[in-house]
C-alpha cells in the first residue's frame, strides 16, 4: 500500500488547480495535487502517486527507478490497475 | 548468494555496501534492527536482502502494515456499517480479504452486502455524489502516508455539502507504535530503519525521541535494495561509533520537516484518539486518528451505532507475536498450513506488506531453491 506509483503530469486543468492529468505507463487519469502549494506542480513534472494523490515531486530518473522497482517487485501490474481504477473527476476531485 | 539482488541494478555498488556492512559489525555481537514499514518488509524478502547481510545482523519486521495492525473487532465494526440499510461500504482492495469474525468483506459482499473496492477515497466520495439516495461509508485505513488523502476528501465532502458520505477512520500513527515496541520488555532492538513514504509526510523529526530517549539509531530509508542496505549500514555505523541519531537515507523523497500541506490537512480534519487497539500490540495511547468535531457529520462512528466489541485473535494464530517481531512468520503454528495467501487466517497473510505473505511468497521459494 505504501509503494507509490510514478507518473508524469501531461495536462493541467486551469479551472481546477488541484487536479492534474497524469500518465502512468500509458494510462491517463486525474490525480489530486492538493498536498502541494499552488503552482508547485507543473506540466511535465514527475510525481509519486498514492491513492489518487500526488505525494512527492521527483526527477524523471527517480520516477524511472521507482517504476523499475515496482516491476522488480511484481507490483507494476497492480500499480497500473490502481491508476486505471481512479474514476474521480472535477465533480469531487478538487477543493475549489 | 545474492539470489534476487543481482537481477537489480548496481550489483557492484550493492557488493560494496554489503562489504562495508560486514566491516562495520563486531563478529561477536548480535544486531537486531527493525524495519518499521511493511513496504520495506516486502522489499527485503523480494530482493533476498537477508542473504547479503552477515548472519549476526537480524532484521525484525515491524508493525507498519495497515491491514495487519487492524484488530478483528474493527473489521467487524466496519462490516456492521455495511449491514445497515442503504449503505454502500467502500474500501481499498487489501481490506476486502481481511477476516472478521463472520467472514471477510469479500465474503459478506458475496452474501449480498454492498461492499465496493475503491483505489482512492475520492472515488468513494464520487460514488456518494452519484448516489444521493444511498449512504456511502469509506473504511479508511493507513498510516500518515494515506491519512492526508482521507483528510482532503473529507474537506471536499464538506465543501460540496455531500451529506450521504462518511468515513470510518482507522488511520493510525507510527510513532506511538514504535514507542510501545521500545517499551515492551520482550523486545531488544539495536536500531531502526525508518519508514519511507510515511516520513515523506511526517518528516524525520518525530523519530528524534528514539535516538534521544532510547539511545537507538534510526535511518529513514527508500525501498530499493541499495536504499535499504545503505540505511542498515548507517545504523550499524552509529552503533559502532556509540552514537544515536536520526539519519535520512531517502533524502530524494523525504524532506526533514515533512510535507507542510499534508500536515495542515491532517490537523484540520483529525484529532488523536485517547487510545486505540492494535493487533499484537494491544491498546496504545494517542496512536490513532478520529475525525474532529468539525467533521462529526461525516464521522461514521457518530452516525452509526458501532458494536465496538473487542475480539481476540484465533487462539492458534500468533499474528501478534509476529507483528511485534518476537516470532518469525514460519514459527507460527498455522503458517503455510491453515493460514496461507489463498485462505488467510490472520491479516499478516493478506497484504503483500504483511510479513507472513512476504515470507510465504519469497523466502520459501528461496529455501526451496537452496535445497
Amino acid at each position: 500500500m505504501c509503494l507509490a506509483i510514478p507518473g508524469q503530469v501531461v495536462e493541467l486543468i486551469p479551472e481546477q488547480p488541484m487536479l492534474v492529468k497524469v500518465d502512468v505507463g500509458g494510462v491517463r487519469r486525474n490525480v489530486n495535487i492538493g498536498l502541494f502549494e499552488a503552482g508547485e506542480i507543473g506540466l511535465g513534472d514527475w510525481v509519486l502517486i498514492h491513492v489518487g494523490f500526488a505525494l512527492s515531486k521527483v526527477s524523471e530518473s527517480e520516477a524511472r527507478d521507482q517504476l523499475r522497482m515496482l516491476s522488480a517487485m511484481g507490483e507494476d501490474e497492480l500499480a497500473l490497475e490502481e491508476v486505471r481504477g481512479y474514476t474521480f473527476d472535477a465533480d469531487v476531485g478538487v477543493l475549489s | 548468494m545474492m539470489k534476487y539482488v543481482d537481477e537489480f541494478r548496481d550489483p557492484a555498488l550493492i557488493a560494496t555496501v554489503a562489504a562495508e556492512i560486514k566491516r562495520s559489525v563486531d563478529p561477536g555481537r548480535h544486531y537486531r534492527i527493525m524495519e518499521v514499514c511493511g513496504g520495506h518488509t516486502h522489499a527485503i524478502y523480494r530482493f533476498g536482502l537477508r542473504d547479503v547481510l552477515p548472519d549476526n545482523v537480524e532484521l525484525v519486521h515491524g508493525p507498519g502494515c495497515p491491514v495487519c495492525v487492524l484488530p478483528t473487532g474493527r473489521v467487524d465494526d466496519g462490516l456492521a456499517i455495511a449491514a445497515e440499510p442503504g449503505v454502500i461500504l467502500t474500501c481499498f482492495g487489501d481490506m476486502l480479504r481481511v477476516p472478521g469474525t463472520r467472514g471477510t468483506p469479500l465474503e459478506l459482499k458475496a452474501r449480498g452486502a454492498d461492499i465496493r473496492m475503491v483505489y482512492s477515497p475520492l472515488d468513494a466520495l464520487k460514488i456518494a455524489h452519484e448516489h444521493p439516495e444511498r449512504h456511502v461509508c469509506f473504511f479508511a485505513i493507513g498510516f500518515e502516508t494515506t491519512a492526508p488523502s482521507t483528510a482532503l476528501t473529507l474537506m471536499r465532502a464538506r465543501e460540496l455539502g455531500v451529506r450521504n458520505f462518511s468515513v470510518f477512520s482507522n488511520h493510525v500513527t507510527i510513532v506511538p507504535a514504535i514507542r510501545a515496541i521500545l517499551d515492551s520488555p520482550d523486545m531488544r532492538l539495536d536500531g531502526f530503519v525508518g519508514p519511507g513514504h510515511v516520513s515523506a509526510i511526517t518528516g524525520c523529526r518525530p523519530y528524534e525521541f528514539i535516538a534521544r530517549h532510547y539511545g537507538k539509531p534510526v535511518a529513514v530509508a527508500g525501498f530499493e535494495p541499495l536504499d535499504l542496505l545503505e540505511a542498515i549500514l548507517m545504523v550499524l555505523r552509529q552503533i559502532r561509533a556509540g552514537e544515536a541519531r536520526v539519519e535520512n537515507q531517502y533524502r530524494r523523497i523525504v524532506p526533514w520537516d515533512g510535507n507542510p500541506g499534508a500536515l495542515r490537512a491532517l490537523a484540520a480534519v483529525f484529532e488523536l484518539r485517547p487510545y486505540f487497539e492494535w493487533r499484537g500490540l494491544g491498546f496504545i495511547s494517542q496512536s490513532a486518528l478520529k475525525l474532529n468535531a468539525a467533521f462529526a457529520d461525516w464521522d461514521a462512528e457518530v452516525r452509526f451505532a458501532i458494536p465496538g466489541v473487542r475480539v481476540t485473535d484465533p487462539r492458534a494464530a500468533q499474528c501478534g507475536e509476529v507483528l511485534k517481531g518476537v516470532l518469525k512468520p514460519p514459527q507460527c503454528k498455522l503458517f503455510g498450513k491453515e493460514c496461507n495467501p489463498e485462505h488467510p487466517v490472520g491479516a499478516l497473510m493478506v497484504s503483500s506488506e504483511g510479513a507472513c505473505a512476504a515470507y510465504y511468497r519469497y523466502a520459501r521459494v528461496g529455501e526451496a531453491l537452496e535445497a
